[in-house]
């Protein structure tokens, strides 16, 4: 199915160098741009190529290309401190927000450079929506946590409209039945695992065409962590989701493709079932079966 | 594997060890509580003492000796060819009222000088409150009426006890034979201490037992208000620019260092700035509140944008991260976000800078806000004083009278305070409240 023609269909300018291989053999060698497996898809939402994000001096991500599909979850695995949050970020510039932070490559949504000067970040944000790795929930009643989008990018036109999409928001995040008689509580007075999906459902809440989840699951008990994936892969049907996860299972249950990041490297990208069948780089493979470090 | 050659202690010895500093660890920790329970004790007292000092020496300010005596509204003084116009009655005689009066009362005393010295018992201003009793309801005229006339401040004196009677004469505000007077005036029961009403409605006068601080009140509101409607949003606006919009280089850190030396330049300078700039280049009043809060509003500024700042940066990220990531504008998030947080923090900043300028004279005496001010202002431009002002101006006055009411006029800006401080606290519960 993957192939490197459909690269050239999906109109990126690929430069010689070939970040495709596609050979069966494990390998070893770590080389900034050189990613084991197949980067591209056909007719993806996201693509990106040659990105390169700097702290200061810190090179945090180095020449990393990948394509993300369009109703499909990606999966971002690698140890901690590896760049999958930075590289997550730059997907909705939000390391723009980071003084300091330097982020170069390309980075195309639909085609069109998101760094592109005419291009507005605040209408990025609004189709690419994130979730953050901790719960930060606004320091307002659970109700304005959800009404805040809608309301700031005037999605509702009027109180009975706005009521429907804060009540469909929380359902599909599966916290309504907790929270809806006390909708006029503060947000931050709900327990973690709450607040991350009351985060979800205020995301969810603007409609947005892809959905960056960093560790949504992280302090969430199984039963409201089985919520979360449902609810992702009812997502996919109609968004793209990118989701960083430190869960091998969780990675193997919600994701069609992974990505394995190894100090701010993408090593290799496949097919979820392939990548934890049968890795083809070294570090993927000792990453997977937990002999890493 | 240990890289060490000493074997590891056992649980036990070091249980052993955190038992032995657990007591030395505890004793720090009391001795500090100590230290701390001292220092607060030693302010409290001060406090209590340097408000015990000034209600014992300023509540006499709030009561004034008055005497009372039958006045006779003499037609023949008031009105001789009977005429009833508002203007010729104004131009009346009536401390020859206040003297038949006297006179009546004091049948024995014969002569000029007796006669100025029996008439030195009441103040020079009471004639003026005959005069306005006579031109409010002139039907008055050919009365006579039971009045308590304002003591002289020399009589007040007396009556307060400030003075000891058995001083030698020379050393007291009072001679001999008005003394006598004076006994005899108050076995009678025609002496009294009454609330003095005029020290909170009227204007300053040279004379104590007249002089009033509602003056420097209002001037102290008008210029404190326009201190408040200037700084503030000037301050949080500087603060939230520099905070969340300027990208940080050079100049960000020129402007930061000098507006950290802004907040300790003495604030003399800056009255003689308002001086040279706002008198001298613009044009702008002497003595007027405008100028006032414009001085005023520069002294401030510092500590109002110091504290925004320091509200600001304690604003956690990972909000604006949330607002940002939904897709709202950097100044939505300012908006609806940082600035609600920040709030409180900024108000106290705000409230430490107008006490700062409530209590400021320095400045207002370099831009002539130092001059003697009957007339209560009426605007922002008018010539005004303020209160630590006419704190300054009585302290420094030469008549004894004036003592108290300068005592008097540091409780009222005490209050002042306590208002404005009090309007803050509640301010900031409510923006508090909002999580
Ligand atoms: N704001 C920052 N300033 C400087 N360095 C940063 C910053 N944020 C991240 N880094 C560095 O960049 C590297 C990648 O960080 P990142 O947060 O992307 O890791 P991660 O893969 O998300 O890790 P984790 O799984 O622990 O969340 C790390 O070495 C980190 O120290
Ligand atoms: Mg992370």
């Amino acid at each position: 199915m993957e192939s490197a023609v459909q690269v050239e269909r999906a109109g990126i300018n690929l430069k010689p160098g070939g970040r495709v291989s596609d050979d069966t053999a494990l390998q070893t060698p770590v080389e900034a741009g050189k990613t084991v497996g197949i980067i591209a898809v056909d007719d993806p939402i996201f693509s990106c190529r040659d990105v390169d994000v700097f702290y200061g001096e810190k090179h945090a991500i180095k020449k990393v290309g990948i394509d993300i599909a369009r109703n499909q979850v990606l999966a971002m695995i690698g140890p901690s401190g590896c760049g999958k949050s930075t590289f997550l970020r730059c997907l909705n510039r939000m390391n723009d927000t980071i003084a300091g932070a330097r982020v170069e490559g390309k980075i195309l949504l639909d085609g069109k450079d998101i760094h592109d000067k005419r291009r507005d970040v605040v209408q990025l944000r609004a189709r690419v929506g994130m979730v953050f790795q901790k719960p930060n929930p606004f320091p307002k009643s659970i109700y304005e946590n959800v009404a805040y989008g809608p309301r700031i990018h005037g999605l509702a036109g009027d109180r009975v409209e706005l009521d429907e999409i804060v009540h469909g928001s929380l359902q599909r995040a599966g916290l309504w039945e907790e929270v809806k008689d006390r909708l006029q509580q503060p947000g931050t007075s709900l327990s973690g695992g709450q607040q991350q999906r009351l985060c979800i459902a205020r995301t969810i809440a603007v409609n947005p065409e892809v959905i960056l989840m960093d560790e949504p699951c992280s302090a969430l008990d199984p039963i409201a962590t089985a919520r979360i994936e449902d609810l992702m892969e009812e997502l996919r049907q109609s968004y793209a989701i990118v989701i960083v996860t430190h869960s091998m299972q969780q990675a193997a249950r919600v994701s069609q493709r992974t990505a394995y990041f190894h100090l701010g490297d993408l090593i290799e990208v496949g097919e979820t079932d392939r990548i934890f069948t049968n890795p083809r780089h070294k570090l993927t493979e000792d990453y997977i079966t937990g002999r890493f470090g | 594997m240990n890289s060490t050659n000493k074997p590891r202690k056992t649980p036990q010895e070091t249980q052993a060890i955190v038992e032995r500093s657990l007591s030395r660890r505890y004793w720090a920790e009391r001795r500090f509580r100590l230290y701390g329970l001292a220092a607060v004790t030693a302010g409290m007292l001060f406090l209590v003492y340097l408000f015990f000092v000034i209600f014992s020496n300023g509540m006499g300010a709030f009561r004034q000796t008055q005497v009372r005596l039958p006045v006779y509204f003499d037609p023949a003084i008031i009105a001789p060819e009977g005429q009833r116009d508002i203007e010729s009655l104004r131009a009346a005689d009536y401390p020859a009222l206040i003297r038949a009066a006297l006179k009546a009362k004091f049948p024995e005393v014969e002569g000029r000088a007796a006669t100025r010295e029996l008439t030195r018992l009441i103040s020079g201003s009471a004639s003026f409150d005959l005069q306005q009793m006579v031109v409010g309801d002139p039907g008055i005229i050919g009365t006579t009426e039971e009045i308590w006339l304002l003591g002289s401040d020399a009589v007040d004196l007396m009556a307060k006890g400030r003075v000891e009677r058995d001083v030698p004469e020379d050393q007291r505000p009072l001679s001999d034979t008005q003394m006598g007077y004076f006994d005899k005036l108050e076995s009678e029961g025609a002496l009294a201490l009454k609330f003095n009403a005029n020290f909170l409605t009227g204007g300053d006068s040279r004379e104590p037992e007249k002089a009033g601080i509602w003056g420097a009140v209002v001037g102290s509101f008008y210029t404190l208000v326009l201190t408040l409607l200037l700084s503030f949003p000037i301050g949080v606006a500087t603060a939230v620019y520099l905070e969340e919009f300027a990208v940080r280089n050079r100049w960000t850190d020129l402007i930061e260092v000098n507006i950290n030396n802004l907040a300790a330049v003495p604030s003399i300078v800056f009255g003689l700035l308002g001086l040279a700039v706002f008198i001298g280049f613009f044009g702008l009043p002497r003595s007027a509140p405008l100028v006032g809060a414009l001085v005023l509003t520069l002294l401030t500024l510092p500590t109002i944008i110091i504290a925004s700042r320091a509200a600001l940066k304690a604003v956690p990220p990972s909000i604006r991260e949330a607002a940002l990531g939904m897709g709202a504008s950097k100044i939505q998030t300012v908006a609806h976000h940082v600035l609600p947080l920040a709030m409180p923090g900024m108000l106290t900043g705000t409230i430490i800078g107008m006490a700062r300028a409530l209590g400021e004279s320095a400045p207002l005496l370099m831009i002539g806000m130092v001059a003697f001010i009957v007339d209560i202002p009426q605007g922002f431009t008018d010539a005004a004083t303020a209160l630590p002002v006419q704190v300054f101006l009585w302290s420094d006055s030469p008549e004894r009278g004036f003592m108290e009411k300068t005592s008097g006029a540091i409780i009222v800006l005490l209050a002042f305070l306590v208002v404005m401080n009090t309007a803050a606290v509640i301010l900031r519960k409510r923006f508090e409240r909002r999580w």
